[in-house]
């Protein structure tokens, strides 16, 4: 049967589910699909922190949300066009994010009686004509995809499992995704398992061939592939973007990669995944504890490695005191916190930019670190870099707050060549004793005397003939290193070391401002993970007439040298936060600035049509 | 060997030869075989001396602290280890112990309360050619750092973890410590501690450490011995130190340390010969009906009942016998290495993972690395 296909310039669709549903596995199988074909896309996975929350309940509900365009996107998209709900939780869960008038496909086998009861539905919604608003197709997902698998080995229980393949299926069809790549997948992951495999592959056909052939689906939808910059594309996510950038940050840096973490969520796929490359000579520790996890790596830092701990929020408040002896021993260290909803556990898989001012502050004493921020799933790959070049350059600790949106989210990369990439072996060298002649011919080593440029102290690893020394965390004498409690002294270090972390700023580059009409008098600046939806939230404004300027820090410490003029040269200043306004709180001691602070924090990314309204309401108000 | 402790000082050649009462005498090494942790640690091109190990620091610690005896054995043992002064790295915690890597002339850290052994950790499996030395006390390793220690021992890294118990927290001036006998009167427990204290052996044993030993600072010889022992171990050594705090808790080890009682008191343990100890040597051990030791007079007893040390035994249970037999009246108090267990090292084998998987599949390939299984072309 030949169905209409109607052009669609971007969908945004949402897969919810129990959590047993196996949601976020369609939802990376139709993200995968979708980058094959060419769009640009944006994913939004959102799952609870308990692995199987009882079934059917609204507390179990994980959902995936995928927004794919023929042109350039920023964010996972507001609202779904297109809700798949496995069963009455998960419609009840979702439905408040769903417009009037988009589609809801509904897995009519789970909306029993005691499901709907479950969640407090008195009567079905498919039915009572409460969703008469919404285009709703009412399909019998479980038991067609247990009657599709009659004739395979397998368990009713299991063949009830493949139903998230039945519902890829469908959407594959319905948005005309090559269906190659699932396959393939499901063949390599189900290898040794053939029964499971062919169970899953059929579920999966059986899917599609029910869209062709159903009158329940009368249109087919096409989405063209996105113009985007020639080259070699992959989707990648933002925990694999900073794995890879750090795997890549070794080689360039002749650095041996020692990563020392704790499991924790949503860092625990940094440690994952470089477990996997031995190859590249990635030494990874799972370590008893956070301050075991830190405290290793500093260590494998003194010994001339590049050393690196991942974690989250509570984490990073365990790690303090060790990343205060290193701001105290100047050695580089990379510590990476993706950031999580908080206080305290908090909402663990929910994600939240709150850890901005512990990041900057929470230490003892006067502890300046270096802090910068990705903004994207996929430039969690060049912060990396980043952070490796100050870190061994200037010999100090650099936090790199990513978030549980960018960690878990993903979008198109285009794979930069290796070779071009930054050779980072040229930013440092470890000291040599022929740098310290004495009088009597031994080096006269000075742990503490810095290079003139960067202030930088001399990193003189273990096995170094002549340059042995002693460091600690207790204060040093400026030059020599040893003990002091000289007061004078102290004064002059504290000083110091704010001046070599200050002196940065000369070397990343202005903050660059986006502005295109030169017209505006009001400037919104973000940082971190909301990049994509102001960015969304900025075009829409630009669309619909008005002037606004972009910009959006991925330096928090030091600041670019230029913030301070920037933010001088408009009339507003908008800071949008997934926070209680810590940016804002910065800005306004540093540089006396009256800057407007927008804050929401649901644990989620912002909305980009609600930033949108924020924007404009500044606008109409200068 | 006694070439090499000739060059280290007077009292290792003493050591070297073993005596009557010299522990470990598998500790001794044959002239030809380099000590088990250093076998990926250079030789040293020169002879170094006691000397060469002192820093220009002036050491710091109250007068008749026991830690100068620590230090001067340590620093005198080290020439014969015959391995480049920079190739030795000690890192320490807090307290007074701590203060030890200052005023050893190589490299040092001197790191924050309790987590030497994590930081030992990074820098010795990312450093095979290091010898890694731990300086700990009772509070910074039983206490604040209990966590790491215990997962150090049991992950078995190649570092020496030496303990300096004093029983008593002395840089924060003098409050009780998690070695302290319960009753403890302290300027924070002024009307007696209430928690019933560590023994760190048994701990160590507990938390499946691969080498135990204990010492004395007041006993050169035997410290030296069990050092040596400790650094032919690979793996993580751990090695408890009996030390006074003259200002604090002096006298705490009195009963071990006085002409008068140390023969009754002291238990030396020596692999492979039985147990004796006491006047005349005429003390000896047996297993009691629940499998703990208990002190016999060897005259009498049966022959075969009486323990022969066996510190190689590959089940723990019977070093753990011998860690109970110390109480807190210290009436037998075994010293000397109570286990020394071969077990692959961490650091080893985390090494041989990155050999393994290089073998396999070759070294990495960056570009195959970013580009992974699913691509697609754009133009």
């Amino acid at each position: 049967m030949t169905k209409q296909v109607q052009q669609l310039d971007r969908v945004i669709i949402r897969f919810a589910g129990d959590s047993g549903d196996g949601m976020q596995l369609a939802g990376d199988r139709f993200t995968q699909e979708t980058a094959a074909f060419g769009n640009d896309l944006s994913t939004l996975p959102n799952f609870p922190a308990e692995i199987r929350a009882p079934a059917g309940t609204l507390p179990g509900v994980s959902s995936f949300q995928l927004h794919f365009a023929d042109h350039d996107i920023l964010t996972p998209g507001d609202a779904p066009d297109v809700l798949v709900a496995m069963n009455p939780a998960a419609l009840k869960a979702n439905l408040s994010d769903v417009p009037r008038g988009a589609d809801i496909i509904a897995n009519t086998d789970e909306f029993t009686k005691r499901n709907l009861a479950r969640v407090g539905y008195t009567a079905s919604p498919l039915e009572d004509g409460s969703l008469s608003g919404y285009n709703v197709h009412a399909v019998a997902i479980t038991s067609m995809t247990v009657k599709a698998l009659e004739e395979i080995d397998v368990s009713r229980k299991e063949a009830e499992r493949a139903k998230n393949m039945f519902a890829l299926g469908l959407l594959s069809w319905l948005y005309n995704r090559p269906p190659e790549g699932t396959l393939k997948f499901l063949r390599s992951k189900f290898a040794n398992k053939p029964e499971i495999m062919k169970a899953n592959i059929t579920a999966f056909q059986a899917g599609w061939n029910y869209g062709e052939t159903t009158e329940a689906f009368s249109v087919q939808y096409e989405v063209k592939p996105a113009t985007l910059a020639p080259g070699t594309y992959r989707n990648i996510t933002g925990n694999s973007a900073l794995s890879y950038g750090l795997v890549a940050a070794s080689r360039r840096s002749g650095l041996p990669l020692f990563l020392g973490a704790y499991p924790i969520t949503p860092a625990s796929d940094i440690l994952h995944e470089l477990s996997k490359h031995k190859r590249f000579g990635v030494r990874t520790f799972q370590a008893e504890d956070e301050i075991s996890g830190v405290g290793a790596a500093l260590g494998a830092s003194f010994g001339g490695a590049l050393g690196v701990t991942s974690t989250s929020g509570p984490g990073m408040a365990l790690k303090a005191e060790t990343i205060g002896l290193a701001v105290s021993l100047e050695l580089p260290l990379i510590v990476i916190d993706v950031q999580r909803a908080g206080p305290s556990t908090g909402m663990p898989t929910k994600t939240e930019q709150a850890d901005l001012l512990m990041a900057l502050y929470g230490r003892n004493g006067e502890s300046p670190v270096v802090v910068l921020a990705p903004a994207t799933p996929s430039g969690c790959f060049e912060i990396a870099l980043e952070a490796v070049r100050i870190a061994t350059k200037y010999r100090t600790p650099v936090i790199i707050l990513s978030d549980g949106y960018l960690a878990n989210g993903s979008e198109p990369w285009r794979i930069p060549e290796a070779g071009g990439l930054p050779k980072l072996r040229d930013e440092f060298s470890f000291s040599s004793p022929s740098e310290w002649s004495g009088a009597d011919g031994k080096p006269d080593f000075r742990p503490y005397q810095r290079n003139p440029d960067t202030l930088a102290r001399p990193w003189a690893i273990p096995g170094t003939p002549g340059l042995e020394h002693r460091i600690g965390g207790i204060e040093k004498a400026d030059g020599t290193g040893t003990i002091s409690y000289d007061p004078g002294n102290h004064d002059r270090m504290v000083r110091l070391r704010q001046a070599k972390v200050d002196g940065i700023a000369a070397d990343i580059g202005p903050l660059e401002v986006d502005d295109p009409d030169g017209q505006a008098k009001v400037l919104v600046l973000g940082w971190g993970s909301t990049f994509g939806s102001i960015g969304a939230a900025v075009r829409r404004v630009r669309v619909a007439g008005g002037s606004i300027a972009q910009a959006h820090l991925r330096h928090l410490s030091p600041f670019p040298a230029n913030l301070g003029e920037v933010l001088a040269s408009y009339d507003r200043v908008l800071v949008p936060e997934i926070n209680l306004g810590q940016l804002a709180l910065v800005l306004r001691g540093r540089y006396l600035t009256d800057v407007i602070s927008y804050n929401r924090v649901r644990g989620l990314p912002f909305r980009a049509a609600e930033l949108a309204g924020v924007i404009q309401d500044v606008i109409d108000n200068v | 060997m006694s070439d090499r402790a000739e060059n280290g000082g007077a009292a290792n050649g003493e050591a070297a030869n073993g005596g009557a009462n010299s522990p470990a005498n598998d500790g001794a090494l044959e002239a030809s075989r380099r000590p088990a942790s250093l076998t990926l640690v250079p030789v040293a091109d020169e002879k170094l001396g006691t000397r060469d190990f002192k820093s220009d620091q002036e050491v710091r610690w109250c007068p008749g602290c026991g830690d100068y005896a620590i230090l001067a054995a340590f620093q005198a043992f080290l020439p014969e280890l015959e391995i480049p002064r920079e190739n030795l790295v000690m890192i320490s915690g807090i307290g007074c112990s701590s203060r030890l890597p200052y005023y050893v002339d190589s490299y040092g850290m001197h790191s924050i309360h309790g987590r030497a052994p994590a930081i030992a950790t990074g820098l010795a499996a990312s450093r095979p050619d290091l010898s890694v030395w731990v300086i700990t006390g009772d509070g910074d390793a039983l206490s604040i750092g209990g966590n790491h220690l215990i997962h150090a021992l049991r992950r078995n890294v190649n570092i020496n973890i030496l303990l300096f118990n004093n029983r008593i927290y002395g840089l924060t001036k003098g409050q009780y410590s998690p070695t302290s006998e319960q009753g403890k009167i302290t300027k924070s427990t002024p009307f007696g501690s209430l928690d019933t204290p560590f023994n760190p052996v048994s701990l160590a044993l507990g938390a499946e450490a691969s080498f135990v030993a204990r010492t004395i600072d007041s006993d050169r010889k035997h410290l030296t011995s069990v050092l040596r022992a400790a650094a032919d171990h690979r793996g993580t050594s751990f090695v408890e130190i009996y030390q006074n705090c003259p200002i604090f808790n002096d006298d705490a080890f009195a009963p071990l340390t006085s002409p008068a009682s140390r023969d009754d008191t002291l238990i030396r343990l020596e692999h492979g010969e039985p147990v004796r100890f006491g006047a005349d040597l005429g003390r000896g051990l047996r297993f009691g009906r629940t499998g703990s030791l208990e002190a016999v007079d060897v005259a009498g007893a049966d022959p075969d009942s009486l323990v022969v040390h066996d510190a190689h035994a590959a089940d723990p249970s019977y070093a753990f016998a011998l860690s109970r037999l110390d109480r807190a009246d210290f009436a037998h108090t075994p010293i000397g290495v109570f286990r020394q267990q071969p077990r692959a090292s961490y650091d080893d084998l985390m090494a041989e993972q990155i050999s393994a998987a290089r073998a396999r599949q070759g070294e990495g390939d960056l570009a195959e690395l970013l580009a992974g299984a699913d691509t697609w072309q754009v133009g």
